[in-house]
């Protein structure tokens, strides 16, 4: 069994790293306070081809494996995490669905554009009313003549201010008269779209997250993805994916709360020595460092059964439960190691801890993971 | 304007060194290994004129197979071909013997090329020899420590760092240059890049073929003592009222520090 990166990824990973430290990292705290997206980011992001991962070379990406998109999200989470989920949702969420469930037209209308950073991509499935319970979705779905017409409210749209498409999902007739779910793709620019408030998160701050108001919102019909009424089916395929991403990004956030806690821990003073001398935090640094080990190895090991097209969903699902929950123990124990300055703003565990919390909720909560794992534990 | 860089592979400038007494050496274990710095320099010129002038960017590295992985970085960053010297002996930090190497490795395959390229020195051994050797040996004109270049028909004209100034030298093509940092600021690989290098044949060619003897290629340099710098003392302090601290300061810096 070789645990050793292939050339390519290490270049890729190299490549990350050296871009957050120069890029990233001196802006990232500001764009943190001032809740800012982080739009010239995204812009060199592009220029390295790391917005078109998901996009095959047809459409002008550079497709890559799971994992090398995993390890990309990793690194630029360890220096900001908003970015890694703005571009997680980008790629494994919104240019992932339009090229596997998209016409051609669509495809070829969208993907260039999303793979040259020139529209960002976002992924609107949970509601004021309903998140993991997805068949309590209410937004409609309407034909009129070769069209189909929206109405609803979306909640928790990550990059709902900046996206220049979403995938949405709303509820369409089937035959007698009961609703199905099916999954579209609606352009920013379409009259009745509108973005209705910005949430006042605890954490990830510049990654800005909207509701978004449907309002008679008419769309070509051609905008359908998939099938109709597939909707459920292509929700729960792309979240399977994208949860080795946020899964990255948990692992990447961890890394750092662990890297802040050993430097600290070396330089900080307390009884004549520095507090890395002392067992208990030995410990817990111990401890933090397998955890954030374990939650890699998962998250890496979900990826590749995905890249070897091997059933994946149930190693995905573990991973995003475990490196989720894992971040949110390494942050607090980091923080822990932090003392009283922990609890600062002026050290960065402190935006750690916070950015931390929403891991184990957002697509798909630790609780809808058991759920997944336990089902398939039950039928095997 | 076909250009020729050429790059090292040293410990990342972030890694601690650690130093086998035994053999005078550092302890490589766990060290990671990256492109000098300074050369990233000299690759980025070599794009950059390639982009203004045309002509192809050829990358060379003198050093074991461990250094194909740099010579790919360079291929990821843009450049057009690569190649290995390949050289297995031991890091000598002898800049002659490869200057030598890459003297003859130039003179007997590459004739083609309007300017070659290096960093000022390689982080790590920084004795900033090898590009003024290579230069002698061929017979070309050189500017080091450049951090400017133009470049006009058959001259370059180039500023270098000087004690306190900058010296503007104009030297007729083929020359040699060696980059210092502000010359320009360094791409980084793009995804493309890494995909393309993957794919990207890398010859090897070695110092037999270039029929070097044992003779020619044994190290002159001895290396008699590794040792790592001394802890840095802490900063002095000086104390009094105003017209005290100056004096004091006037004092140490005149006998002590030497600077006044």
């Amino acid at each position: 069994m070789d645990f050793e990166l292939n050339e390519e990824q290490r270049m890729l990973r190299d490549m990350v790293r050296s871009f957050a430290q120069n890029e990233i990292e001196p802006v990232a705290s500001e764009l943190e306070s001032r809740h800012e997206f982080p739009r010239d980011l995204l812009k060199k992001l592009a220029n390295l081809g790391l917005m078109g991962m998901t996009v095959p070379a047809k459409y002008n990406g550079i497709k890559t494996d799971y994992l090398s998109l995993s390890i990309t999200l990793e690194e630029i989470s360890r220096s900001l995490p908003s970015l890694a989920v703005i571009l997680s949702v980008h790629s494994s969420l919104f240019c992932y669905s339009v090229n596997k469930y998209g016409s051609e037209q669509l495809k070829s209308t969208y993907l260039p554009k999303a793979a040259a950073g020139e529209i960002l991509g976002a992924f609107s499935l949970t509601e004021p009313g309903a998140g993991s319970d997805i068949s309590a979705l209410s937004t409609q779905a309407v034909r009129r003549e070769g069209r189909f017409v929206l109405n609803g409210t979306k909640a928790w749209v990550s990059n709902g201010n900046d996206a220049g498409a979403f995938i949405l999902f709303a509820q369409t007739e089937a035959g007698s008269g009961g609703k199905k779910l099916s999954a579209f793709l609606v352009d920013r620019e379409t009259p009745g779209l509108r973005v209705s408030k910005i949430e006042e998160k605890m954490g990830l701050n510049a990654s800005i997250t909207t509701d978004l108001v449907l309002e008679d919102c008419e769309i070509p019909e051609d905008n359908l993805l998939g099938d109709e009424g597939k909707g459920a089916s292509i929700a729960l395929h792309c979240l399977d994916c994208s949860r080795i991403g946020i899964a990255a990004q948990s692992v990447g956030l961890a890394q750092r709360a662990l890297d802040e806690a050993v430097a600290y821990s070396r330089q900080r003073e307390a009884f004549g020595t520095t507090i890395s001398q002392i067992q208990a935090i030995q410990f817990m640094l111990a401890d933090i460092a397998t955890l954030t080990e374990a939650s890699r190895l998962l998250t890496y090991r979900a990826a590749a059964l995905y890249d070897l097209e091997k059933p994946f969903s149930k190693a995905a699902a573990m991973a995003k439960l475990y490196a989720s929950e894992a971040a949110n123990k390494v942050a607090y124990q980091a923080l822990q190691i932090h003392g009283g300055y922990g609890y600062s703003r002026e050290f960065m565990i402190e935006q750690l801890y916070r950015d931390a919390r929403v891991l184990s909720i957002y697509e798909g909560t630790s609780e809808i993971q058991r759920m997944v794992i336990a089902r398939f534990l039950l039928k095997e | 304007m076909n250009t020729f860089v050429f790059i090292k592979r040293v410990p990342d400038t972030e890694s601690k060194i650690r130093i086998d007494h035994e053999n005078n050496c550092i302890i490589e274990e766990g060290l990671n290994f990256v492109m000098s710095p300074y050369d990233e320099y000299a690759v980025e010129e070599a794009l950059q004129i390639r982009e203004s002038k045309g002509g192809t960017v050829t990358v060379f590295s003198v050093g074991s197979e461990e250094s194909i992985i740099i010579l790919k970085k360079a291929l990821a960053m843009g450049a057009d071909e690569a190649v290995l010297i390949r050289d297995d002996a031991p890091e000598s930090y002898d800049g002659l013997r490869t200057a030598r190497i890459i003297a003859e490795a130039i003179k007997q395959k590459y004739s083609e090329y309007g300017l070659i390229l290096f960093g000022k020195q390689s982080m790590g051994a920084d004795n900033a020899q090898v590009p003024a050797m290579v230069a002698e040996m061929l017979g070309l004109p050189q500017v080091n420590v450049i951090t400017q270049l133009e470049l006009e028909g058959n001259t370059g004209s180039a500023l270098r760092e000087i004690e306190g100034a900058s010296e503007k030298v104009t030297v007729p093509l083929p020359a040699v240059v060696s980059a210092q940092k502000g010359l320009n600021e360094p791409r980084y690989e793009t995804l493309k890049g890494i995909m393309m290098a993957k794919r990207k044949q890398i010859p090897v060619i070695t110092t037999a073929e270039l029929g070097l003897s044992d003779e020619q290629l044994a190290p002159q340099l001895t290396i008699v003592r590794m040792e790592t710098p001394p802890a840095r003392e802490a900063g002095k302090i000086v104390e009094g009222d105003a017209a005290e601290t100056a004096q004091q300061l006037v004092d140490f810096l005149h006998e002590e520090a030497k600077v006044i």
